[in-house]
């Protein structure tokens, strides 16, 4: 499948503006300027952008622990988004939610979620209801290694597959869930090949690939939109930063991995990967990848601001929205 | 005319989803067999198979998708085979469902009910006998309802499904053929958060609500006849949220209160409620506000075990006339 050059730079700056976003917050939460826990994905954001990428705005999306990249290649709002991590009223949930809780229903963002494996049956209703609705309309989880021994994510596949649901099952195996290496909590080496319990299709896809992963979607997206239900796809990446930022301080390092593991994986840069690629097909020069990284870091510390400049929520609110 | 508890529910279904065509049903053997207990007969029939879903042993999945279902516009009605099942779907209630308006700042609402049938009595042993409702009710974002008339068990659950917020149903099982009442034909519905009067009385009032009502005016009936005792009986309906001022009310009025529940005695509803009148309307109090509720162990299967560990008819007389001899 041949992949437009607008589509193409398009993913090239998504990945960008989720790297940079993400970068500022670990920073920041570092600082002890963003409150509480947040979980990063740099490393990873080419799964996030090549999938986000095969869907339109009526498609659903159902995100994790992990979502801010999710979130970003959905469409979701930066300001909007930095300031519901500081915890202001300006964000997404007013400041009830935090970084894990994010959610923009009119993009089908149907929520970044603390729980592991919380999304999968969501998104498996969500596809119910286009079913029900006559839609055909998409809805894609992304979960990761470890919700993948969730129970939920056996009865979900279980489920979409019987009623032949228009949902795309997006594993990013990551290689941890959360401070415990995958292959030592799962029982197969690819979680892709569960699929075949459910009879469904699995495909595992080289998840630092931008272009791979977003053919292996949009081949799974339009199975869905066709009807022919569900597909397992497992984006193999890697998790270059802690479980939670600032992890460290808790648990020390060389806990749980070698230095030398995440060095290999930041050698297999997905941005960087994508820009040798763009430019050995000539689509693009390394002009236009510091323009669209400088644009993006505008656009970033212009969302820190935001989120700054938005008030604290009053204590009075803290009851507002437990019930319509 | 004179209908079941269950047929009031079976009836308050195919009316919701004749008015609504966003109400679905969903959950294990609700569709070919109408439910283990006959409640869903007939919807599959009169709505097709798109509405009434038969779905795999898979509560927490029942409850998550219902959820995801919601958020795209539909109301599901979500069938617990049993009540005692819907544990497996706790984390998708209590996290998921409760939460979701909350945890995205207002900008989503969660129309599901949840219908669970429970209930001891029948000889279900632990797993298909017990009350979870206490699980429940102090998770702010549900609503919890516990009917125990047929004209309430239809009022309810067409409110429930009208109304925005998930609602968990508790249905009592032993009530489904035993309890009938007149209802009217036309529609209507019963608001949730409003206890009632269902006797009234001077001397002592038993709060209550689901499969004790019956037995709490049965007990009073005896206890006036017998001992002369005037008591009020107060059907809680909704357990969350409590309304307040009508536990506060019986409570001013006769100075007595008893507490009567088929839930376990220790974290049942009644400690609150104790709580709520010793906090607002102590001054009224002529005795300690008592509890009768299961004891604090399982539904032992054994009839003679069953019979022991539950509150009936006969122990909730004791409880009166000792309350009233205080």
């Amino acid at each position: 499948m041949e992949i437009e050059r607008d589509k193409l730079l398009a993913m090239y700056r998504t990945m960008r503006r989720i790297r940079c976003f993400e970068e500022r917050v670990r920073d920041l939460s570092i600082a002890n300027e963003i409150p509480g826990f947040v979980h990063v994905s740099i490393g990873e954001e080419a799964s996030a952008t090549g999938v986000g990428a095969a869907l339109r705005l009526t498609d659903r999306i159902t995100s994790t622990h992990r979502g801010h990249g999710h979130l970003i290649a959905k469409g979701g709002r930066l300001d909007r988004m930095m300031a519901e991590i500081f915890g202001r009223r300006g964000g997404y949930c007013k400041g009830k939610g935090g970084s894990m809780h994010i959610a923009d229903f009119a993009l089908g963002i149907l929520g970044a979620n603390g729980i592991v494996g919380a999304g999968l049956p969501i998104a498996t209703g969500s596809a119910l209801a286009a079913v029900i609705q006559g839609r055909d309309d998409v809805t894609v989880s992304f979960f990761g290694d470890g919700a993948a021994n969730e129970g939920a994510f056996h009865e979900s596949l279980n489920l979409a597959a019987i009623w032949k649901l228009p949902v795309v099952f997006a594993c990013e195996n990551n290689g941890f869930g959360e401070f415990t290496p995958a292959q030592t909590v799962t029982s197969v080496a690819d979680i892709a090949v569960r699929a075949q319990a459910y009879g469904i299709p699995g495909q595992i896809v080289d998840g630092n690939d931008v272009v791979a992963v977003h053919q292996a979607a949009a081949e799974a997206v339009a199975r869905a939109r066709r009807g022919e239900g569900p597909t397992l796809i497992e984006c193999k990446t890697y998790r270059w930063e802690g479980h939670v930022v600032g992890e460290h301080a808790m648990i020390g390092t060389g806990q749980y991995r070698e230095r030398a593991e995440i060095e290999q994986w930041r050698a297999r840069c997905p941005i960087a990967r994508m820009e040798k690629w763009l430019t050995e097909r000539g689509l693009a020069t390394a002009d236009v990848f510091e323009a669209v990284a400088g644009e993006v870091r505008a656009e970033v510390e212009a969302a820190v601001e935001f989120a700054r400049a938005s008030e604290s929520p009053d204590p009075k609110e803290v009851a507002e929205d437990l019930f319509v | 005319m004179e209908i079941t508890y269950l047929k009031a529910i079976n009836e308050a279904l195919h009316e919701e989803m004749r008015r609504d065509e966003n109400v679905f049903v969903m959950g294990e053997d609700v569709a070919e067999l109408g439910g283990a207990f006959k409640v869903t007969e007939g919807l599959l029939d009169a709505f097709g198979p798109e509405r009434v879903i038969d779905t795999p042993i898979a509560e927490a999945l029942i409850v998550g998708a219902g959820v995801g279902a919601a958020m795209l516009g539909m109301r599901p009605v979500l069938e617990m085979q049993f009540g005692d099942f819907i544990s497996c779907a706790f984390d998708q209630i209590v996290n998921t469902a409760a939460t979701l308006r909350y945890r995205h700042g207002g900008l989503a609402s969660c129309p599901i009910v949840i219908r669970a049938p429970s209930g001891a009595g029948v000889h279900g042993a632990l797993f298909h006998s017990q009350n979870p409702e206490a699980w429940f009710t102090r998770v702010p974002g549900l609503k919890v309802v516990a009917p125990a008339t047929p004209y309430d068990a239809k009022g309810m659950l067409k409110a429930a499904i009208r109304d925005d917020n998930p609602v968990v149903y508790f249905e009592h099982k032993r009530l489904y053929r035993s309890v009938k009442e007149d209802v009217p034909t036309g529609d209507f519905t019963v608001p949730l958060g409003v206890a009632q009067v269902r006797r009234s009385g001077d001397d002592l009032s038993i709060v209550t609500y689901g499969g004790t009502l019956h037995q709490a005016l049965e007990a009073a009936n005896i206890a006036e006849r017998e001992d002369g005792i005037s008591v009020e009986v107060l059907d809680l309906r909704t357990l969350l949220p409590l309304d307040r001022e009508a536990i506060l009310a019986a409570a001013r009025k006769t100075g007595k209160v008893l507490v009567v529940h088929e839930d376990r005695l220790t974290g049942g509803i009644g400690g609150e409620i104790a709580a709520i009148i010793g906090e607002h309307a102590f001054e009224y109090l002529d005795a300690p506000v008592r509890r009768l509720a299961m004891l604090d162990t399982h539904n032992a299967f054994s009839p003679p075990l069953e019979e022991f560990i539950l509150p009936n008819t006969a122990k909730i007389v004791a409880a009166v006339r000792d309350l009233w001899a205080y």
